[in-house]
């Protein structure tokens, strides 16, 4: 029944001189909420942004559904492929990044109007629905500079959904938050969860991980160190390096 | 500050005393009235024409229009290419980029009054080469001549201007563009170019208010403006101070006010960017 919807191979990435990734391989399934820890520097958030093609990986492939890209030169019909992998997997970024010329709700129905021709008001109406369910609505008309940092991520969340996506890729959204307001954007997530969705969660919020998330990944030094479920994970690391990280963080 | 006698501290710090309560503002102003009430008397004991002044007025104010038609023309003009050359310089094409960085080096490179002269006066030799129906844009009157010089030499100018606007958008605005699939043209469009014209508003501007000045370069030409007439009559009667100052006038006037609303403006786009901390709209 459950399918893979990520594949990823081999995957190596080198900044210059640096080995950021070093073949990695992760296969995640539909439904399944993955959080990704480790050290900053470890490789965590690059490997999410390979996904999308944010950062172009030096060798190896990424799945996503029934989309396979290789690496290779950029040319018209992968770069068409890697779009239709950007309109699946909808991203969440630490800074929100959200676009401040626009309101609220105009940031919300600037992808399904621009990317995918929707008509302005049966976007805005899906919007207005996706608001609501991060708990916004009343905030539709507002440019981004009137909200806090936990509005402006979960505006930042319902902008991702409103391209209907089959994954949704957590880039630690909530690291550039005051502590106060976390719960807010993790509450909005463990909604998301709860509905089925498929996510890959890179973060430090332990807690999070282990009431919501199916699989822990830890990585160390670009590699993947050791995967379980919380219980384990959490409980009873297996490598040393997982031990002293969460040690650490706990 | 020590060499100042101490009788001058002394009326200095009773005045300041005494003119405590008004404004800053008052003060400047004073100044200037008194100012131009010592340049007043001065110029009319000194022979100042002002029937002279006066008769001449009307004529040479009457260039204001042509001024205003080529400073608003050339800026347009300016803007078109300034977009283009920014879009161009940001390309990763080098046959693009190459065009577009040449265009600002060479005419960054050079004098004004040379290439307004060059529209005018070197372009209609190129008229021979062309076929009859073309002949027309290379003989160009001095007017459209000068609007073209001026617009393409404050394009280039104004290239770097836009192209900065659009580099201080932030990358992760165009990430986040991007993982919503958007290509790179919508972004560049719906994303990175909205958020480029307010920050390139306020130089933009700046560059329009230069442009009413640097138009008076036209004159060379033979355009009949403001600063041409100006000086045209003054030579002829010798009496340049009389014209000049009016034409001076008048661009000081026209750039006041076009600094006036420049302000607000700025103040104007800096919305939705500043938060208001007061009450919403």
């Amino acid at each position: 029944m459950a399918t893979d919807v990520i594949t990823i191979q081999q995957l190596d990435k080198h900044f210059g001189d640096l080995h950021v990734l070093k073949e990695v391989s992760l296969m995640v399934q539909s439904g399944e909420v993955v959080v990704l820890f480790g050290r900053s520097g470890s490789g965590k958030s690059t490997l999410l942004r390979c996904i999308n093609f944010l950062e172009e990986p030096s060798s190896g492939v990424i799945q996503v559904g029934d989309l396979r890209v290789e690496v290779g030169p950029a040319l018209r019909a992968r770069r068409e492929k890697i779009r239709q992998i950007r309109e699946r997997c909808g991203m969440v970024f630490q800074e929100f990044n959200l676009f401040p010329h626009l309101t609220v709700l105009e940031n919300v129905i600037e992808a399904p109007c621009t990317v995918k021709g929707e008509a302005r008001e049966k976007a805005s109406k899906r919007a207005m629905v996706l608001l609501e369910r991060v708990g916004l609505a009343e905030k539709a008309k507002e440019y981004p500079i009137r909200l806090s940092g936990g509005q402006k991520q979960r505006v930042a969340i319902a902008r991702a959904l409103a391209m209907e996506p089959d994954i949704m890729l957590f880039d630690e959204p909530t690291s550039a938050l005051d502590p106060e307001l976390i719960g807010e954007v993790l509450a909005a997530m463990r909604d998301l969860a709860r509905d089925g969705m498929t996510m890959i969660v890179v973060t430090h919020e332990m807690g999070f991980a282990r009431e919501v998330a199916n699989r822990m990944v830890f990585m160390h030094e670009g590699q993947l160190v050791e995967e379980g479920p919380p219980s384990q994970i959490i409980g009873s690391p297996a490598d040393e390096r997982t031990r002293r990280f969460l040690e650490a963080v706990l | 500050m020590a060499s100042v006698p101490i009788t001058v501290r002394r009326a200095r710090d009773a005045l300041e005393a005494r003119t405590a309560r008004v404004p800053y503002r008052v003060k400047l102003a004073l100044v200037w009235v008194v100012i131009f009430v010592v340049l007043a008397v001065l110029f009319l004991s000194y022979g100042f024409d002002t029937d002279f002044m006066l008769e001449w007025a009307p004529f040479i104010l009457g260039g204001t229009g042509i001024t205003l038609l080529v400073s608003v023309c050339s800026i347009v003009l300016a803007t078109v290419l300034a977009l283009i050359g920014a879009l161009a310089r940001l390309s990763k094409n080098p046959v693009i980029n190459g065009v577009a960085s040449l265009y600002v080096s060479a005419i960054r490179g050079t004098p004004l009054i040379l290439q307004i002269t060059f529209v005018f006066l070197a372009f209609p030799q190129f008229a021979r080469f062309a076929p009859t129906y073309m002949e027309g844009a290379f003989l160009l009157p001095a007017i459209p001549a000068g609007i073209l010089a001026l617009g393409v030499n404050y394009g280039a100018y104004m290239t770097e201007i836009f192209r900065a606007g659009v580099q201080s958008v932030g990358h992760g605005q165009i990430e986040a563009a991007h993982a919503l699939a958007m290509s790179p043209t919508q972004t560049t469009r719906r994303i990175i170019l909205p958020q480029a014209v307010r920050l390139v508003i306020p130089p933009t501007g700046n560059e329009f208010i230069a442009m009413l000045k640097d138009s008076a370069l036209v004159s060379f030409i033979g355009v009949s403006e403001l600063f041409f007439r100006a000086s045209k009559v003054g030579q002829q009667n010798f009496r340049a101070m009389e014209t000049l100052i009016v034409a001076a006038a008048m661009y000081w006037l026209v750039t006041s006010v076009f600094s006036y609303f420049q302000a607000k403006l700025e103040r104007k786009m800096a919305r939705g960017y500043v938060r208001e901390t007061s009450h919403g709209h």
